[in-house]
C-alpha cells in the first residue's frame, strides 16, 4: 500500500499495464516527454520508449482515429484527450466507429482492446470549456463502456480492467479530485469489475447515487442528514454504460427513495435514464418522487460555478424534501 | 524531405514572395497511351503474363458483378448498390502490388481490389442479401463488405473516418514488426473531410507504412472536383505534409501498378506513408440513388469512355500477344452466368436469427441487452405474420 493521489495512481495504473503487457501504448496530445498536462503519463516514456508513450499533433479526431485502427490491428491503445470538453471533433470516430466497430463487421473485427482516458467535470474554475461532463451523449451508444472513479484506489482498479476489457472504454476522470483526492492504493496488480456500482455507504432511508467527485457532496450531504436522524445509502454508479441498475433497484426497494445527482445538466442527463428505469423497476416501493439533483441548463459557467454546481447543500435540501414528500 | 519545422532553417527573401498553384506541375505517370500502346520511354514495369491476365480478368469481372447488381438493384432484388465502371484500373492495379497480409481498408468503390484478394461471387451476394452467410451477419447495406482472412476490413459509411485508422493500423503492424502496410482507399471528395488531414499528417508525424491512395474520379455525388478544392488536386497536399507523393494515370493499368509497387517499397523499406492520386472518372453514377444526367453532359462522359482502362489494357494485352478475344468473350459469358447462378441462389438464403440482434455490440451480451431481447421475442411471438424473416425459427 502507498498513499497516492488520483493522478498517481492512473499513472501507477498505466505503468502496470504497460510493464504487463508489451502491446499497450499510451498516446495524446503532450503525453509523451512532458507527461500530460496534468502529469499523468510521467516518465513512461521514459521507461517504455517513445515507440509506446508519444505525443500526437493536436487533433482529436486523428487521435482516436488511429487509436481505432491500432486497436483493430491488435495492439492496446490508451489514448488520451486532453480535456472532455474537446473530445467532440472524435464524436464521429467514437460513435460511428469505435461503438460499432464490432457490430458492422459481424465481430469479425473489434476495437475492444481501446481505452479512451479523459478528465471531465467541474470545481476548478474552468468555465465552459475545461468543466464539462459529457457521459451522457456517450451513454446513448451502444457498444461503448463508461467508466468513472470517485478516488485513487478505485482509478487504479477500474482503469486496469478498463485498459484489459474487451471492449472500447470511456474513461473519465473527475480532474478536480487529481490532486485533491488520495488513498490508499496497492502497488500490486488488481482489478475492478465494469459494470458493476459500489454500495459506498448502508443506509435505510434513502438512497444517493452519483459517480466520481459527486460522491464526496453526497458523503457531506448525508452527514448532515444522519443529525437529522435520516439514514442515508450511498452508491457509486462507476459504470454509466452498461449501467448495474439491479444494485440500484435492490437498494430503492430497500429505502423507498432515490435521489441522483450528477454535474452534468439536467435535461437528458443520465439522471434521467436511471430515473426511467427505476420507476419501471420499483414503482410499488416508492413513497416519494425520483430526486435529481444535477446541473443547471446552461452552459457550465465561470463565475457562477459555485451557485451552478450540484453541491452537497442542494443535495441536502433536496433528501429533505424527498423524505416529507 | 526537408526538415523544416525549425525557424533557423527556413530561407529568407527580401521581397515581398509570393507563392501559389503555378509553382509546383506535379506530373501524372502514365505508362500506356489511350489506345493501350506503351510510351516509347516509359520504363515497363515488371509484370508476368499470369498476373496482368489475372488483372484484366478481375476488371472485367468487376464490371460484370457492377453491370448484373445495377440491374438487380432497378429490378428491386437488392436495395442499393455502387458500380465503379472506369475505375477499374485503379483498384485492381494497385492491390495487384500488395501482399495477402498488406490490410486494405477501403471507402466503398474498391470491390475489384477485394475480388483480386479472392472474394467470391457468393461472398459478394451474401453480403448484399444481408443474409445469414455473410460474416457481417447482415448488418450494414449493401457493398459494405469485409472479410478477417482477406485482410480486408469492413467497409463504413461514414467518408474519410477509414484514414487516420489506416494511419494507426500501419502504427501497430510497424510496433509488432510486420513485414507488411496497409493501403487506405478513398476518392477526393472524402480527402476534403477533417480525418484526411488528421490522418495523414498523423502518420507523417508519426512514421506510418501506409499507402493513401486516392481515387480522383472527378465527382462527390454532383459536386465536382474544381467545387471540392482550388489547390493542384490531392497530390499537392501531400507536399505539405512532407509525404512522398505519385500522380498517376488510374485509367492505366502499369503506370497504377508501377506506382503502387513502389509506394509499397518506400513504405516498407522505410516506414512511412505514401500518398497516391490516381485520375481518373466515375463512368457510373454516384450510386443507385442518383442520375449524372442532372449535372454532367453525356459528351463529357462519352470522352472518358474512349478513355475505359480494360479497352486500354486489353489492347496492350493483345499487343503482347497475350490477348484472345474470343477467349475473353467465353470468360465473359462464364462470369455472368456466375453471378447470375450465384444471385438466385444467395437472395433467397435467410436472414440471421434474431438472437443475432444483440450479439456482437459487446464481446458478449450484457443484462440489459438480454432483457430487451426476451421482450422482443415475446412480442415476435404475439405478432409472428409481422415479422415473418425471423418468427417461424424461434426457439
Amino acid at each position: 500500500m502507498a498513499q497516492m493521489n488520483l493522478l498517481q495512481a492512473i499513472n501507477n495504473a498505466l505503468i502496470t499495464a504497460m510493464t504487463d503487457d508489451d502491446k499497450v501504448m499510451v498516446f495524446g496530445e503532450d503525453v509523451g516527454h512532458f507527461g500530460g498536462v496534468f502529469r499523468a503519463t510521467s516518465h513512461l516514456q521514459e521507461k517504455f520508449g517513445k515507440g509506446r508513450c508519444f505525443n500526437t499533433p493536436l487533433t482529436e479526431q486523428g487521435i482516436i482515429g488511429f487509436a481505432n485502427g491500432l486497436a483493430a490491428q491488435g495492439s492496446v491503445p490508451v489514448a488520451e484527450i486532453q480535456f472532455g470538453d474537446y473530445i467532440f471533433p472524435a464524436f464521429d470516430q467514437i460513435v460511428n466507429e469505435t461503438a460499432k466497430w464490432r457490430y458492422r463487421s459481424g465481430g469479425q473485427f473489434d476495437v475492444g482492446t481501446l481505452t479512451i482516458r479523459t478528465p471531465y467535470g467541474g470545481g476548478i474554475a474552468g468555465g465552459h470549456y475545461h468543466s464539462q461532463s459529457p457521459e451522457a451523449f456517450f451513454a446513448h451508444c451502444p457498444g461503448l463502456k463508461i467508466v468513472v472513479p470517485r478516488n485513487p484506489y478505485q482509478a487504479k482498479g477500474l482503469l486496469l480492467a478498463s485498459i484489459r476489457d474487451k471492449n472500447p472504454v470511456l474513461f473519465l476522470e473527475p480532474k478536480k479530485l487529481y490532486r485533491a483526492s488520495i488513498s490508499d492504493v496497492p502497488e500490486e496488480d488488481y482489478q475492478l469489475p465494469l459494470g458493476k456500482a459500489d454500495i459506498v455507504q448502508e443506509g435505510s432511508d434513502i438512497t444517493l447515487l452519483g459517480w466520481g467527485a459527486q460522491i464526496e457532496e453526497l458523503q457531506k450531504a448525508a452527514a448532515t442528514a444522519l443529525d437529522d436522524g435520516v439514514s442515508c445509502e450511498i452508491i457509486d454508479l462507476r459504470s454509466i454504460l452498461p449501467w448495474d441498475a439491479h444494485t440500484v433497484a435492490a437498494s430503492v426497494m430497500k429505502t423507498g427513495r432515490l435521489l441522483i445527482n450528477h454535474e452534468a445538466p439536467l435535461t437528458g442527463g443520465f439522471a434521467s435514464e436511471i430515473a426511467a428505469t427505476i420507476q419501471e423497476k420499483c414503482f410499488l416501493y416508492l413513497e416519494a418522487p425520483i430526486a435529481r439533483v444535477c446541473g443547471l441548463d446552461t452552459p457550465y459557467p465561470l463565475a457562477h460555478e459555485k451557485e451552478y454546481m450540484p453541491d452537497a447543500t442542494k443535495i441536502y435540501e433536496a433528501i429533505k424534501r424527498t423524505l416529507h414528500y | 524531405m526537408k526538415d523544416r519545422n525549425h525557424l533557423a532553417q527556413v530561407t529568407t527573401v527580401a521581397d515581398v514572395n509570393i507563392i501559389d498553384n503555378g509553382i509546383i506541375d506535379i506530373p501524372m505517370l502514365q505508362i500506356l497511351d489511350e489506345n493501350g500502346k506503351a510510351t516509347p520511354e516509359a520504363t515497363l514495369p515488371d509484370i508476368s503474363q499470369a498476373q496482368a491476365l489475372k488483372i484484366h480478368e478481375t476488371m472485367a469481372y468487376t464490371r460484370v458483378l457492377d453491370e448484373r447488381m445495377v440491374a438487380a438493384q432497378r429490378q428491386g432484388r437488392i436495395s442499393f448498390y455502387l458500380a465503379s465502371t472506369g475505375e477499374e484500373a485503379a483498384t485492381v492495379a494497385s492491390a495487384a502490388t500488395l501482399s495477402t497480409e498488406d490490410l486494405i481498408m477501403s471507402q466503398y468503390r474498391e470491390q475489384g481490389a477485394l475480388a483480386y484478394r479472392g472474394y467470391t461471387t457468393d461472398q459478394f451476394m451474401n453480403q448484399m442479401f444481408s443474409n445469414k452467410d455473410d460474416p457481417n451477419k447482415g448488418r450494414q447495406m449493401p457493398i459494405h463488405y469485409g472479410d478477417k482472412a482477406l485482410n480486408f476490413m469492413t467497409i463504413s459509411s461514414p467518408l474519410g473516418t477509414q484514414i487516420p485508422q489506416a494511419s494507426g493500423y500501419a502504427y501497430g503492424q510497424k510496433m509488432a514488426g510486420k513485414d507488411a502496410i496497409t493501403i487506405c482507399y478513398f476518392g477526393e471528395g472524402a480527402a476534403s473531410e477533417g480525418d484526411f488531414h488528421a490522418g495523414l499528417n498523423m502518420a507523417a508525424v508519426l512514421s506510418c507504412p501506409v499507402i493513401f491512395f486516392c481515387r480522383n474520379n472527378g465527382y462527390a455525388i454532383s459536386t465536382p472536383a474544381e467545387e471540392q478544392f482550388a489547390g493542384d488536386g490531392i497530390a499537392s497536399r501531400g507536399l505539405g505534409y512532407g509525404i512522398k507523393t505519385i500522380r498517376v494515370d488510374g485509367n492505366d493499368v502499369l503506370a497504377v501498378y508501377a506506382a503502387t509497387k513502389r509506394a509499397r517499397e518506400i513504405a516498407l523499406a522505410e516506414q512511412c506513408p505514401v500518398l497516391i492520386e490516381a485520375m481518373t472518372y466515375r463512368l457510373a453514377a454516384h450510386s443507385t440513388s442518383d442520375d449524372p444526367s442532372g449535372y454532367r453532359s453525356k459528351e463529357e462522359e462519352e470522352k472518358w469512355r474512349t478513355k475505359d482502362p480494360i479497352t486500354r489494357f486489353a489492347n496492350w494485352l493483345t499487343h503482347k500477344g497475350w490477348f484472345n478475344e474470343q477467349d475473353n468473350e467465353k470468360r465473359l459469358t462464364a462470369m455472368r452466368q456466375e453471378v447470375l447462378a450465384s444471385m438466385k441462389r444467395c437472395e433467397t438464403t435467410e436472414i440471421c436469427p434474431i438472437d443475432d440482434i444483440v450479439n456482437d455490440v459487446y464481446d458478449s451480451v450484457p443484462w440489459h441487452l438480454d432483457e430487451q431481447l426476451q421482450d422482443l421475442k415475446q412480442h415476435i411471438k404475439k405478432y409472428p405474420h409481422m415479422y415473418p424473416k425471423t418468427s417461424g425459427r424461434m426457439k
